[in-house]
């Protein structure tokens, strides 16, 4: 069972982000759980979604506490909630940002996983550029594909083509497909590196 | 057909396929995306005909259901928490008049204080209200008791309630099979009702009835609910034969042939309880789950039945009756005191029953510490009533406030 746990703010789409995972992740034929935390949600707070696959069915209902990825959508929540809380040195990290790693105020938390784990895209920039709207959840999705090939862009693109039409499909697809080379191309400059 | 979606949406679309004629509607956490996912199929135009009624409270929603069942129209509403408090009195219409509405409870705490999370206090506060109830395991079987439950509801003039987990399953994206129209055509007849309103041939229902017949007409709704005994499992492997899979029933046994330490619940904790299960029957731990998926009529003899051998049982409830303790567990106790009558000649020692009360107002049921509730079972140091991981540094602050306040 790979178990992701998407960190972020009221208002991007973190549940949506596990909803288009598992769709994503059930297109490729596994199984596949999103839940989010659930609250009285407002814009800007803190909010967790979570997201199961597995190719069993999967019975387990209980929130991610050792969550094998993190996705975070906003960077400022490094310094706001604990979002490491329960990861081994194993897991993989995708941060939504267009600054550099060392300067989000994470480094300790950071420093114990493997760097090749750990990437950075700016989702909120691309979504601007292809959306018109910052709103990064699925685009990180595209990174997510590249950092852990757990899922595969293509599902990822039809996820967000069977959730969304027009447009936002098409905006959130392009953005989604640049964070996967992104992403893509961080990795290949690590094994250069 | 397979889809990933959203347990309300799967719902909802259950519901459709069941053609129900009135839908009445009035939002409340977390049962809302259920009635919202109908309201579109309706004006869509999918599902036809159907009258959605946009009501102006639960109350009105189950008089609404009550008149549009009475008058012969296959009527469904869903709620949750305050909500069916608020509906009560008219709830206890509806299974007094046996009429056979469908009804969602997406379970939730009950106030107060507001918490909109899940626990399984609604439900059970109607559980004498003369409503079969039935509980879902997760989303797929959500959608098939909803199938079975009109089939059920209407065999028996009586009506259902499929109580769901809120948020745990109404918000859970999962993979669920949706049935074709034509599979749930051919299992669900059209609604023959057993009495209608009609203006041409005017009857009263619900009439006033004195002492001299009162006992007599529960006497016979008693009855009628026993039925539901043998019509529940029946439904339930006719489903199974149409269908192709395993939903519904009285009772859900779980590698409990040799067990001799047994987890009693309801609803969507099942499915984490198996899993832990699992794990220690890889230990080889003589341990197994017993789900009850119909809470009303309780199944007794089934209970009983499945229990037979086990030396203990832990009564896992996701409701608190304050001042008493556990619910289920009463019930439970009540089969078991049948399967000691039954086999103390053979062993003579009851088996240890413990209540563990857990996951009231939302805080999630952890692999952790049901493991931790396994272990002082199996060495038989559990509370008879245990509260699963109660904060006892709140809980002593707040005794220690009260205690200085009574000083003054």
């Amino acid at each position: 069972m790979f178990q992701v746990r998407i960190h972020g703010r009221g208002g991007q789409g973190v549940v949506t982000a596990a909803e288009l995972l598992s769709i994503a992740a059930f297109l490729e034929g596994r199984h596949a759980q999103a839940f989010p935390t659930f609250g009285s949600e407002r814009t800007g707070a803190p909010v967790v979604a979570f997201c199961r696959i597995d190719d069993r069915p999967i019975r387990v209902r209980e929130p991610i506490a050792r969550p094998d990825a993190l996705i975070v959508q906003d960077a400022t929540l490094l310094r706001a909630v604990n979002v490491f809380d329960g990861l081994g040195p194993d897991a993989y990290v995708l941060i939504n940002t267009a600054r550099d790693l060392r300067e989000l105020g994470a480094a300790e938390a950071l420093a114990a996983l493997r760097p090749e784990r750990v990437r950075t895209v700016p989702a909120t920039a691309l979504a601007r550029e292809h959306l018109g709207r910052p709103v990064p959840n699925a685009v990180l999705l595209g990174g997510f594909a590249a950092l852990t090939g757990v899922v595969s862009l293509d599902s990822v693109c039809a996820a967000i083509r069977q959730r969304f039409s027009g447009r936002v499909a098409d905006g959130n697809v392009a953005a989604a497909e640049r964070a996967h080379a992104y992403v893509s191309a961080t990795m290949k400059e690590g094994v250069d590196a | 057909m397979l889809r990933q979606m959203e347990g309300s949406q799967a719902v909802a679309e259950a519901v459709a396929l069941c053609r129900p004629e009135v839908i009445c509607a009035y939002p409340i956490s977390p049962q809302t995306h259920i009635v919202e996912g109908l309201s579109r199929l309706v004006k869509s135009g999918a599902l036809a005909p159907c009258e959605y009624v946009n009501v102006e409270s639960e109350f009105a929603a189950m008089s609404v259901a009550i008149g549009a069942s009475a008058a012969g129209a296959r009527a469904y509403t869903a709620t949750s928490s305050q909500g069916l408090l608020y509906m009560t009195e008219a709830v206890y219409n509806a299974g007094g008049l046996g009429l056979p509405i469908v009804m969602t409870v997406a379970n939730r705490a009950l106030g107060a204080p507001i918490n909109i999370w899940n626990d399984h206090s609604d439900a059970m506060s109607q559980r004498d209200a003369g409503w079969l109830q039935l509980y879902a395991e997760d989303n797929q079987e959500a959608v098939d008791l909803h199938i079975q439950a009109f089939r059920i509801a209407e065999e028996l003039s009586l009506p259902v309630m499929v109580c769901m987990d809120g948020f745990v399953l109404t918000h859970a994206y999962e993979r669920v099979d949706l049935p074709e129209q034509r599979q749930v055509d051919d299992f669900l007849p059209p609604f023959a009702p057993r009495q209608v309103l009609d203006p041409n041939d005017p009857v009263s229902i619900g009439a006033m009835v004195g002492p001299e017949a009162f006992t007599e007409v529960r006497y016979l709704a008693h009855r009628r609910h026993l039925r539901a005994l043998e019509v529940i499992p029946r439904v339930a492997g006719e489903f199974a034969d149409a269908f192709g899979r395993e939903s519904g029933g009285l009772v859900r046994p779980y590698r409990l042939d040799d067990a001799d330490t047994a987890i009693v619940a309801m609803g969507s904790v099942l499915g984490t309880l198996k899993d832990v299960v699992d794990e220690r029957r890889g230990h080889g731990e003589r341990v197994g789950v017993l789900g009850i998926t119909a809470f009303r009529p309780f199944p007794f003899a089934e209970v009983r039945r499945a229990l037979r051998g086990v030396r203990r049982v832990v009564v896992l409830e996701r409701t608190l009756s304050v001042g008493v303790g556990g619910v289920v567990t009463d019930h439970v106790r009540a089969a078991l005191d049948g399967a000691m009558r039954e086999t103390s000649a053979a062993n003579g020692a009851a088996p240890y029953l413990w209540t563990v009360i857990a996951g009231l107002g939302g805080r999630p049921i952890t692999t952790a510490s049901l493991h931790e509730m396994i272990d002082r079972a199996v060495t038989e140091r559990l509370e008879p009533l245990t509260f699963l991981d109660l904060r006892r540094d709140l809980v002593e602050r707040e005794a220690h406030r009260e205690r200085a306040a009574e000083r003054v």
